[in-house]
């Protein structure tokens, strides 16, 4: 079987490198994951994406063994590891603070697990070299933590979890504390690494841009539960329920009826207005409640009617947000929905035609959109 | 003007009652003693203008100091003054470990109870704190009456008046100096730092050698100074629960000025003390100072 | 996740009945009816009775009280300025002594100190009383109160006294009306500290005194000297009881101000 994109997900042979099977985990009277199921394949970049609360962050501190399942079992290559203490785990993890050791200086936080593998002076020494070359840290070698910026202690981090090698990196919101370029320029960075070192990531976020950029798959969480695991572009293009299309970037969400009409489902959303036309392979009952999600760049925005366009409906400029590479309108409806619409800005700003209170047309293809049950 | 007067007003009950006090204590150490109100000599004065000066500085002598090195009552006193604040400290330091780090692993919610009980013998009589140890170390007192229910021993042991009953009343007064930096220390300490060496391989015992105590390095060395410096000094403890073999500085010091009434000597044991002192105190300052710089 | 096993259990109430049980047994002991500290003969507040009718105590007590309130509120007056010269005044000539003249006493043994501070008395020919004991407390007590203070002024956002500057204020009615009440706390801490210092001192207070007036720890120690007394038991019982009632109250309005202001907070978040 040639394979040319890496989607070991697909293969029904292949042995998945980590297993949940049924876990539970409470706190208390709180239930932090609820009866969770999910297998992630070797060389994965794994995204656990959610809001503060969801799970995610149990989820990895189980596989680290800082927390054991209530119930259920978690499998590491085959193994179970219910009883298996973190410092026997050959799975490291990158806190979210670093957790740098502040009375050692970068080498020595880098050579802190090697060391406690008996390993010989010489060969860690050359690991730990190897590791400083990885992360661009040669020069800092000698530094305390608090003598390097913000962007190095990451590094230093990341170092310090892969020097040991391990068959699983967990990295507890890896970029929270840098800044927005350094993120972007540290999230190739991290895929670059991960490519290079092929050790599976899993990785914790709430920074739905982030887990895109990164990740193979991108598992979205929420009360303990995983909504959607697929890769970023079936994330963004097939959303399986309107809370994923929601977390997962801007979008415009529409409810109504549905009426199946063959392939095409008509959604009826409001009196003395056009039927939506969509596409879907779900089966709808007439009738159903349905909600229609549709992302604004799929939305036209123009002052003359579209004649071609599958859906078309008039409406009166909000507001304009101008971003510099878009701008997107806010457009709304006689029913008093608001619609929001983007353009991307390939024209010079002065020669911008809708300004605030236009009657405009809006107008989408019958394929633009997604059919969501919930 | 006004700053000036802000300055000056405490700066100048410091010079007149610190400083100059000082002076006097070693000027006194260089004078000798006399059957005479104040017992020593010479006596400034000031009437015989520079001559009476000149008089004055040629009858000044280390002749006290040579006086302390010749009876070994006092080196001995200041060996045993030393070993006694060093022993204490270390076992201070074995009792008070313990509970700070218990005291900084439990819920916060419990955490501001457990300072005020660490807190509250501080506020506490020092005196009593010493007497209440009377009681309880003496042939008769509740320990041996406890132990010879215990069938532990079959007679009386004799702790009070021993050296053994000044270490434990130094352990027991002097606790609170050594949980209280050492808690504050260890409960500055990062959870995750912890979790960081397990999960780098370490075993629990190993994470808390390689990781606590070095965290907690200031805290101890804090601690342990804040026992050391004033136990060299003691005098309460050694004169009630010691005997007459616990030798102590700050006792022989009492016992030269209010019991022989030699002054002279006794000034020059409080110069030899503080210049002992000098050592640890800069030490000691110097470890704060660096607390400080990496607070930031 | 927080590990609090056995064995910090074990350690937590071992040193803490390390700590409290000799007190205990004070405290059960001064209500012995035996004359004997040590042998239990039933309950018995007659030791009590005995101390409120010895004069000599009584005395001590009141010398003691007076001391103590005079000494500590000059200290908190001086130490505050010192603590406000070592944080504000910036740079003047013998800053560096003066610092070292704060910190020293911290660390000086009281042997030391009591010893000095008699021979400059007596130098100085000055009669030795409650004056003179006044003295000496006030110069020890001020350095930890401007040590307290200090470390509250550290962290006091000076721009507060700069704002009440340029609303119009004399220096000294900015230090009046906006730092004075902002570092309140630390300045009564600072009182109450000097004021147990001196309750509690026997040392500097035995150099320093004279025959006029003797101090209750004086009068204490030269009475254990000779043994435990069931009265100084009492006597003991009623100092530790006032302490703990008085760290215990003081706890409490700390944690009060405490709950209401966070209460006041997130109410003031709340939309009207």
């Amino acid at each position: 079987m040639s394979q040319t994109v890496f989607a070991p997900w697909e293969n029904p042979t292949e042995k998945p490198l980590i297993q949940f099977k049924n876990v539970t985990k409470r706190f208390g009277d709180f239930t932090a994951i609820d009866d969770l199921t999910q297998d992630i394949f070797a060389r994965e970049f794994f995204a656990l994406l959610g809001p503060s609360g969801c799970g995610k962050t149990t989820m990895m501190r189980m596989l680290a063994g800082f927390e054991a399942p209530t119930q259920g079992q978690i499998f590491i290559a085959g193994q179970d590891m219910a009883k298996i203490p973190p410092n026997k785990r050959a799975v490291n993890m990158m806190f979210q603070s670093y957790a740098l050791f502040p009375h050692l200086s970068v080498w020595e936080n880098i050579a802190f697990g090697l060391k406690r593998e008996g390993k010989d002076k010489d060969t860690i020494a050359a690991r730990v070299e190897e590791m400083l070359r990885l992360t661009r840290l040669s020069k800092f070698a000698k530094r305390k933590p608090h003598q390097i910026s913000g962007g190095q202690r990451q590094r230093v981090a990341l170092a310090r979890s892969l020097a040991k090698a391990p068959k699983l990196l967990l990295l507890d919101e890896p970029l929270g504390a840098l800044d927005k370029k350094l993120r972007q320029d540290t999230q190739f960075e991290l895929m670059d690494i991960q490519e290079k070192t092929g050790t599976t990531f899993v990785i914790v976020t709430h920074d739905q841009e982030e887990a895109m950029t990164v990740a193979s798959r991108v598992a979205v969480m929420d009360e303990g539960q995983i909504i959607q695991v697929a890769t970023p572009a079936q994330i963004y293009e097939a959303p399986n329920s309107v809370y994923v299309a929601d977390f997962i970037g801007d979008v415009n969400i529409i409810s109504g009826r549905a009426k199946p009409n063959g392939e095409k489902v008509a959604t009826q959303w409001a009196e003395g207005q056009p039927d939506i036309i969509g596409t879907t392979a779900t089966k709808f009952d007439a009738g159903q409640e349905i909600h229609f999600a549709i992302r604004p760049e799929k939305v036209a925005i123009s002052t003359e009617e579209p004649q071609d366009a599958a859906n078309r409906v008039r409406g009166r400029v909000l507001d304009i947000a101008y971003l510099g590479n878009i701008s997107t309108y806010h457009v709304e409806l006689p029913t008093g929905h608001v619609i929001k619409a983007q353009t991307a800005n390939t024209r010079r700003l002065s020669r911008r035609q809708i300004t605030w209170e236009d009657p405009v047309w809006l107008s989408w293809t019958d394929t633009a959109g997604v059919l969501l049950e919930r | 003007m006004r700053r000036f007067i802000l300055i000056a007003v405490p700066y100048l009950w410091l010079a007149a009652l610190f400083l100059i006090p000082f002076v006097i204590v070693l000027k006194i150490s260089l004078s000798d003693v006399a059957l005479a109100r104040p017992p020593y000599m010479p006596q400034l004065d000031f009437a015989a203008g520079w001559d009476g000066f000149k008089s004055f500085f040629a009858a000044l002598d280390f002749e006290n100091f040579w006086f302390l090195t010749t009876d070994d009552l006092y080196w001995k006193a200041y060996l045993s003054s030393l070993r006694i604040a060093l022993t204490s400290t270390v076992m201070t330091l074995l009792v008070g470990y313990p509970i700070a780090y218990a005291m900084a692993r439990a819920a916060p919610e419990w955490r501001p109870t457990l300072l005020m009980l660490v807190i509250l013998p501080f506020w506490t009589s020092f005196l009593i704190r010493v007497y209440a140890w009377m009681g309880i170390l003496s042939n008769e007192g509740l320990l041996n009456q406890f132990l010879l229910w215990l069938g532990v021993i079959n007679e009386p042991l004799t702790i009070l008046n021993t050296n053994t009953a000044v270490y434990i009343g130094i352990v027991y007064t002097y606790l609170p100096f050594m949980i209280l930096p050492i808690y504050s220390a260890l409960e500055r300490l990062d959870d995750s730092l912890l979790e960081a060496a397990e999960d780098l391989g370490c075993s629990r015992l190993s994470a808390f050698w390689l990781v606590t105590i070095p965290l907690s390095k200031n805290g101890i060395i804090a601690g342990c100074f804040l026992v050391f410096i004033p136990v060299i000094g003691e005098f309460v403890i050694p004169s009630l629960l010691g005997g007459s073999g616990t030798l102590m500085i700050g006792k022989v010091l009492w016992e030269e000025f209010f019991s022989n009434r030699d002054w002279p000597v006794a000034s020059a044991v409080a110069v030899i003390l503080l210049l002992i002192l000098v050592i640890p105190i800069i030490l000691f300052q110097r470890n704060e100072q660096k607390q400080r710089e990496a607070e930031g | 996740m927080k590990r609090f096993s056995w064995f910090n259990a074990t350690s937590l109430t071992l040193g803490f009945a390390f700590l409290y049980v000799p007190m205990i047994i004070l405290v059960i002991y001064s209500f012995n009816a035996s004359k004997l500290v040590t042998v239990w003969a039933g309950f018995s507040t007659q030791w009590y009775g005995e101390l409120i009718r010895n004069e000599e105590f009584l005395n001590a007590a009141w010398v003691t009280i007076k001391v103590a309130v005079m000494s500590s509120t000059i200290a908190t007056v001086l130490g505050t300025m010192a603590a406000y010269v070592l944080v504000r005044a910036g740079r003047f000539s013998g800053r560096t002594l003066f610092s070292g003249m704060i910190y020293a006493p911290l660390v000086m043994p009281e042997v030391i100190t009591g010893l000095s501070l008699l021979l400059l008395f007596i130098g100085i020919g000055l009669d030795r009383g409650v004056l003179t004991i006044v003295l000496a407390h006030t110069t020890f007590s001020m350095c930890y109160v401007s040590v307290v203070v200090s470390s509250r002024l550290v962290s006091f956002d000076k721009s507060l006294e700069e704002a009440a500057l340029d609303l119009g204020c004399s220096p000294f009615e900015a230090f009046r009306l906006v730092t004075l009440p902002i570092i309140a706390p630390a300045v009564i801490s600072g009182w109450l500290l000097a004021f147990t210092l001196s309750l509690d001192d026997l040392v500097i207070a035995s150099f320093t005194t004279g025959p006029s007036a003797t101090t209750l720890p004086i009068k204490i120690f030269s009475a254990v000297r000779l043994g435990v007394s069931p009265e100084i038991n009492a006597l003991s019982t009623i100092m530790i009881a006032i302490v703990t009632v008085g760290v215990i109250t003081a706890s409490l309005i700390t944690k009060q101000a405490a709950v209401r202001q966070a209460r006041d907070e997130r109410m003031a978040e709340r939309p009207a």
